[in-house]
């Protein structure tokens, strides 16, 4: 077995993944003597020495960077209070929006209720803090709302957006995925907002095979979608 | 020491368990959820969680709390229980809380908590230990981090002879010393993590007992594994 | 997990779930006037005098029946007892904690203990032991494993059901208790199969069996409890109103819903 193999099994807590001085305990693992020790339920992987547990399922962890879909449930004088589904709350403070806001007018950009694309800028003991100054960010004025679980974002996403591009192209839809397991789907026709769904629902329940890109272009054309050029 | 022929009412051995079989992701709203079966005792249970606690004032800065209930259906039982909470039920309760928070590596969340609801579906003794069996599923299933799984047995005493996973008739037993129940958990690496008595026994025969319900967790470990494995299928579809 | 306030259906998808409505379509598939798919298991407890789980799609119940004996109600000294509850399990939605819900276990028991008291379906007068001193008591409890919406009509399913497989315990006439496990004969019904069906009104439009999703958007709804055509109970809750052209739409709703829930039903139990 080579060392840059990469191999992929089902652990549960506690379960011994490998044997050997050599590795490494990455995310999700411990080191026990020579034994690495899997401390959640989910997906081994090694890549060369370093031995992690992907999860496939456990609540969603707010990073730098991310894009996440939140619901306002509080203004304040100097800006908004987001949920994003954790147990922190997000605050979107009146400076990181793209346009200037007067303080009396702050429910224009948002309102109690409203949903919003948001981007995490930083995550401190005092909360997360997020921003909409870039572009795709805001409020979400229509379309709908769902939610699938978290861990599986990442395929839906695909390597380098290549998975969201298939579904994009076959439904002619506008499609945010935020990271904390919210996807927003924005279409001409319901009809095809509810092909993007459906096609997302195939994914998450396919998320562990191999060649899943193939299959979606598949599974697509079987369902008669046409491809936009 | 432990007279050997014992004749047990269903002619099982002394170190047989009953028939058992677990199953993971059966409730879709939950986080996690397990079934565990155990002769005829069904028992199942879904996690929610972690999430904010409420109210504040219970929240614990330092790590997130386990908060498990454990609740009899009515008609589990042949003489109906009144739905609703019982001292008992809470106090089982508790004790579920007990058995598992070793394991679980809650210093990783603050102020959160993690809802664990246990039902008794048909009850046939050893409940709470399938009760505990299914919860320990269904935390490893929400993803919770865990050092390691908890497994859960009912050993006992009939008259003079060490048995496991005494069935409600066992319970009833009326001969001689009559019955003494011994509800123990245990972690795979072998620590203790909830320990119950009653009845009549000395150190020497408990000490024999402890090691036939540490047998027998390590059957009950492999069928919570499988479950846990089977319920992802990694040529597509998933449960 | 982490934030409920997220988990309410959010005014963008009630916008659009009221859309598509115009059209008469639904997320799923389905038309208005369609139930989603039923599953029946019968005998989820050996301890029950009959007991089922019920799946409506994703939602579902287990629903048990227990007998006893006790003392007749005064008005009615020959005739058994009826008593129905319902409790929301925790573990059925991460939502319980929420505070009010829009149907809440209080409602779903007495709605049901409704419609099986007024149809009549139990034969209550053959459930006397001694006239003014004992007989029989019919409970029926309902349990929520999965709330996908619906509980209720899931439940009525369940609680027809589990009485069809109901046995009644021989009795001990010396002890004047039951003899749990050893049965006499089936539990005394009439020819009838009184389902409750609720019908939901979301803006102009009327649905049968709402997913989560859709009861979050509907603004008000009516449980009618049924049986061939007649009506035994009839309920509506949450606020907003219903014009009348609109409640005679829901009586030939539910007329045409009862038809095929009976088949699904009867296909199911065979």
């Amino acid at each position: 077995m080579s060392e840059t193999e990469h191999r992929r099994t089902v652990v549960i807590p506690g379960e011994t993944i490998v044997e050997g001085d050599a590795y490494l305990p990455g995310e999700g693992t411990e080191k026990q003597g020579n034994k690495i020790v899997a401390l959640r339920y989910g997906l081994s992987e090694e890549s060369g020495k370093l031995v992690k547990v992907i999860p496939l399922s456990g609540v969603y962890q707010p990073r730098r960077g991310n894009i996440v879909i939140g619901k306002c449930s509080l203004i304040t004088f100097n800006g908004w209070v987001i949920d994003i589904g954790v147990a922190e709350n997000a605050f979107l403070p009146i400076m990181e929006t793209p346009k200037f806001v007067a303080k009396d007018r702050l429910d224009e950009v948002m309102k109690i209720g409203d949903l919003a694309v948001v981007q995490i800028m930083g995550v401190n003991g005092r909360g997360i803090d997020v921003t909409i100054k870039s572009r795709g960010l805001g409020k979400i004025d229509e379309g709908f709302v769902f939610k699938i679980n978290s861990n599986k974002v990442p395929r839906v996403i695909g390597k380098e957006g290549s998975m969201i591009k298939i579904i994009r192209d076959y439904t002619k839809c506008n499609i945010t995925v935020g990271q904390n397991g919210f996807i927003w789907i924005k279409g001409d026709k319901i009809e095809d907002e509810l092909f993007a769904k459906k096609a997302i629902e195939f994914i998450t329940e396919n998320s562990f095979i191999d060649g899943l890109t193939e299959k979606v272009e598949e599974w697509f054309k079987k369902n008669g979608g046409v491809k936009r050029e | 020491m432990t007279p050997k022929n014992f004749k047990r009412p269903d002619g099982r051995k002394l170190d047989e368990m009953r028939p058992f079989e677990a199953k993971v992701g059966i409730i879709p709203n939950a986080d996690g959820s397990a079934m565990y079966k155990s002769g005829d005792t069904i028992a199942i249970a879904a996690v929610y969680g972690p999430k904010k606690m409420h109210p504040q004032h219970s929240q614990n800065p330092e790590k997130g709390t386990l908060r498990c209930t454990y609740n009899m259906n009515s008609f589990s039982v042949s003489e109906r229980i009144k739905p609703g909470p019982s001292r008992r039920s809470t106090e089982i309760s508790r004790i579920t809380e007990w058995a598992l928070e070793p394991v679980l590596m809650l210093d990783k969340f603050p102020n959160m908590v993690v809802d664990v609801h246990i039902n008794i579906i048909q009850a046939d003794a050893g409940t709470r230990c399938a009760g505990i069996n299914a919860a320990a599923m269904a935390l490893a299933h929400a993803g919770i981090p865990m050092k390691e799984m908890v497994s859960s047995i009912s050993v006992g005493k009939l008259d003079k002879t060490i048995v496991v996973d005494l069935s409600k008739e066992e319970e009833d037993f009326e001969e001689g010393e009559g019955p003494t129940d011994i509800p123990i958990s245990m972690t795979h690496s072998g620590n203790i993590t909830h320990f119950q008595l009653d009845g009549k026994i000395d150190s020497k025969q408990l000490m024999e007992a402890i090691e036939l319900a540490k047998k027998s967790c390590e059957e009950i470990y492999e069928v919570q594994k499988q479950a846990l494995k089977n319920s992802i299928n990694l040529n597509g579809g998933e449960d | 997990m982490g934030g409920e306030e997220l988990e309410i259906t959010p005014e963008v998808t009630a916008e659009r779930i009221r859309k598509y409505l115009e059209s008469a379509k639904r997320f799923d598939g389905r038309k208005p006037d369609e139930f989603r798919e039923v599953i029946i298991e019968k005998g989820v407890s050996k301890k029950a005098e009959g007991s089922v789980r019920v799946k409506v799609g994703k939602t579902e119940v287990i629903v048990g029946v227990k007998m006893d004996v006790a003392t007749p109600y005064p008005d009615s000294p020959d005739k058994g007892n009826l008593m129905v509850t319902a409790e929301f399990l925790p573990l059925s939605s991460s939502r319980i904690e929420l505070g009010p819900p829009k149907f809440d276990s209080i409602e779903v028991g007495r709605v049901i203990d409704r419609i099986i008291r007024e149809s009549k379906y139990i034969e209550l007068e053959k459930l006397c032991i001694k006239e003014g001193e004992k007989v029989w008591t019919v409970f029926i409890d309902i349990y929520t494993i999965n709330d996908d919406g619906n509980i209720v009509d899931a439940a009525g399913i369940g609680a027809v059901t589990a009485l069809k497989l109901a046995k009644v315990p021989k009795y001990d006439e010396e002890k004047g208790r039951p003899i749990y496990g050893e049965y006499e004969s089936s539990l005394p019904l009439r020819k009838m199969n009184p389902f409750t069906i609720t019908v939901h009104k979301i803006g102009k439009n009327l649905i049968v069996d709402p997913t989560k999703e859709e009861e979050d958007v509907s603004e008000t709804r009516i449980t009618i409890g049924s049986s061939d055509g007649i009506i035994h109970s009839l309920q509506k809750g949450n606020s907003s109103s219903f014009t009348i052209e609109e409640l005679e739409k829901c009586f030939e709703i539910v007329e045409k819903v009862w038809k095929e829930l009976f088949k699904k039903v009867e296909a199911q139990l065979k």
